[in-house]
């Protein structure tokens, strides 16, 4: 019964997702239109990005959970989170690269068939951020795997994640 | 050398000899108070034990006990509690607990190049070994499945080795530490500014509760009182990021019993959370807005009415989910009585937050020992339940939310005017200790720190809720289904950054 409820007030209702363009964030429908027109462009329809945790706060990873739900719905655009990186055209990793995930993001970009792109996520992807220098970390994701974009953030928000995807697909 | 340490606030800490840390070791195991953290230095080791009333003085006390020659009797021998604790202290510092039943290194997966890198002398790390020892199981019939570290969603990394009879686990092993930053070597020397930067990163999810821990612990090391604005300032980011957490729990939870309607909703009502945040501090996740002496933003007339509009949004959204929730029977299948933790497990573990207080451990540290500012003057209650299971957890969380959101619109009626900051002068020309508490959305965060003379940091442990809570995982999930452990695992939700350090 409830269910039901449910179902009826979604169908009655405007739907969730901010269409292209939302009505309160004209910047993100911008990107969305590029994004879908450039990501058809280079490859076919999809996008598929396989995540890599090296060492995050977790606060990157909250932000790119952020991308799948209603508001974002990065789906429609073609892009979408993979559970394999054998499925993967993109690896996203985020985190300092601490030296006991070393291995483990050499063997998930190993796995990663080609063409492949690495986006390096968050400041600490960049160069280690706060965490630079430290015994326990490599420092930036460039160190161990190479690296085609970098997003800058602490953490990113999704708007600006979605942005990175663009600059990444419009790259030549 | 026994005698209490000056300087230490706003608990005493107390030097004990070898015999006084057996009695305390000894009174643990027979659950006489609760082991809140065990942690290291380069000669000497603490313990902070949590006595909620039994005795004539409840309150916290932290034991220490020099050990010049680096070993010291093992609580983990009576306290299994203690036994990652003490692996991590045998990893970062090569310190010797003696009697230990389980002597593999946790967080050092011989990569770092360096072997106890924060004793006084860190030794040339040992030749590199992938072969981690996992407990051996026998038996016919039985296969293992690694898991991890890198996992299918998008989420922290670890490795789980399941060990199955058929669809059965007959045992679950945890092997954590991928996320080890140094964090604590960090720590050493770094100015306030930068320390209180680290520690908002300790946990990303529970960077505001980290941040009140922290600016707690230096304020009570400084003898410093924030003011009364930013005080109710840091609870209303607490229990934004409560809520934020919770939604997402609640939404993903059930994702993980194939039920995609409620995340879809939850992960919506988390964004407007977000987003409000945004709009009303500059940050989604509220990152460094706490600081030590007060809190880096304020908030003006629109952000209260944003905050009036996300309650009443979210007031009238939540209760309908609840209501599906609790009439789907296909999904509650999958959650009663799946992956139970039993309330004496949670005692003897001191679990926090909805792992521990769906097992009938009430503790929460907003309310415990008189609780801290401002939820001293707050009304609001700590739901318990006592059934344990993926169901409990569920409805510990929808209550806590429900509270939140009682919390958050007392706060803005309440909200006293004034000044959000002092400035510190943290070069007290004299070392000065302390600690605090405070309640993050999956429990109690423990800070404790010593500042030298300059004001900088000597040393500073953080205890993440996690350390608690992970080993209950590797029972709750024992003669379940291993279709099963996402389920059990999301409804734990413990953190691996937090834990790894």
């Amino acid at each position: 019964m409830p269910m039901r409820k449910t179902f009826l007030e979604g169908l009655l209702r405007r739907p969730a997702t901010e269409r292209p363009p939302p009505l309160d964030d004209p910047e993100l429908a911008e990107l969305g239109r590029k994004l879908d027109a450039a990501a058809r462009q280079r490859l076919g329809r999809s996008l598929a990005i396989r995540e890599v945790d090296a060492g995050s706060c977790n606060g990157c990873e909250l932000e790119i959970h952020a991308l799948n739900n209603a508001f974002h719905d990065l789906e429609r655009f073609g892009v979408h989170f993979v559970a394999s990186p054998r499925h993967a055209d993109v690896l996203f990793v985020t985190g300092p690269v601490t030296k006991n995930m070393r291995e483990a993001l050499e063997r998930t970009w190993r796995a990663t068939p080609d063409p492949k792109w690495v986006v390096a996520v968050g400041d600490c992807a960049i160069d280690g951020g706060l965490f630079a220098g430290s015994y326990a970390c490599v420092g930036g994701v460039s160190a161990v795997v190479p690296v085609d974009l970098h997003i800058r953030g602490c953490p990113p928000t999704p708007t600006q994640l979605i942005k990175g995807l663009l600059t990444l697909l419009q790259a030549p | 050398m026994t005698g209490t340490v000056t300087h230490h606030r706003p608990w005493p800490r107390r030097m004990v000899d070898m015999a006084g840390w057996e009695r305390a070791a000894e009174r643990l195991a027979a659950g006489q108070g609760t082991l809140l953290a065990l942690w290291g230095e380069p000669d000497c080791v603490h313990m902070a034990i949590l006595d909620e009333g039994a005795s004539a003085s409840p309150g916290i006390e932290v034991l220490s006990l020099a050990c010049p020659d680096g070993r010291f009797p093992s609580v983990g021998r009576v306290h299994a509690a203690a036994i990652r604790l003490e692996r991590t202290m045998r990893d970062l510092f090569g310190l010797d607990p003696v009697g230990l039943p389980d002597t593999r290194p946790w967080l050092d997966h011989g990569r770092w190049g360096v072997a106890a890198p924060l004793s006084a002398v860190p030794r040339p790390g040992q030749e590199e070994s992938s072969a981690y020892p996992f407990l051996p199981v026998e038996g016919e019939d039985l296969h293992e499945v690694p898991v991890g570290p890198v996992h299918a969603g998008i989420i922290e990394p670890g490795h789980f080795r399941f060990t199955c009879d058929g669809e059965t686990v007959v045992r679950l092993e945890e092997r954590l530490g991928y996320v080890h930053k140094g964090t604590e070597s960090l720590m050493r020397g770094a100015d306030l500014d930068r320390a209180a930067r680290l520690a908002a990163r300790t946990s990303g999810d529970s960077t505001v509760a980290y941040g009140i821990a922290f600016a707690r612990a230096v304020e009570a090391a400084l003898g410093l009182e924030p003011p009364p604005r930013a005080v109710w300032l840091r609870a209303l980011m607490a229990e934004l990021e409560r809520l934020a957490n919770h939604l997402g729990d609640f939404g993903a939870i059930c994702n993980d019993a194939s039920f995609v309607l409620m995340l879809a909703h939850c992960a919506m009502l988390r964004e407007r959370v977000l987003r409000t945040a945004m709009a009303c501090f500059g940050h989604r996740l509220m990152m460094d807005r706490v600081v030590p002496g007060g809190v880096a933003c304020d908030l003006d007339a629109q952000g209260v009415a944003a905050l009036r509009a996300l309650l009443a949004e979210i007031g009238k959204r939540f209760p309908p989910l609840v209501n599906l929730y609790d009439n789907t029977a296909s999904l509650l299948d999958r959650t009663v009585t799946t992956g139970i933790v039993k309330p004496e497990l949670a005692r003897r573990f001191g679990a926090g937050g909805h792992v521990g207080r769906a097992a009938g451990r009430a503790f929460d540290s907003r309310r415990a020992l008189g609780g801290y500012p401002p939820y001293d003057s707050l009304r609001f209650e700590v739901p318990v339940l006592e059934e344990g299971d993926v169901n409990a957890r569920v409805w510990i969380r929808i209550r806590e939310i429900e509270q939140s959101l009682a919390l958050v619109a007392q706060i803005l009626d309440t909200l006293p005017d004034g000044p959000v900051r002092v400035p510190l002068s943290p070069a007290t020309g004299e070392t000065r200790e302390g600690m605090a508490l405070a309640e993050a959305f999956r429990g109690d965060v423990f800070v404790w720190l010593r500042l030298d003379a300059e004001g900088r940091i000597a040393r500073c442990h953080l205890r993440d809720p996690s350390w608690f809570q992970w080993p209950l995982l590797e029972a709750a999930i024992e003669d379940n289904i291993i279709a099963d452990f996402p389920l059990c695992n999301k409804s734990f939700n413990c953190s691996y950054s937090g834990h790894d350090l």
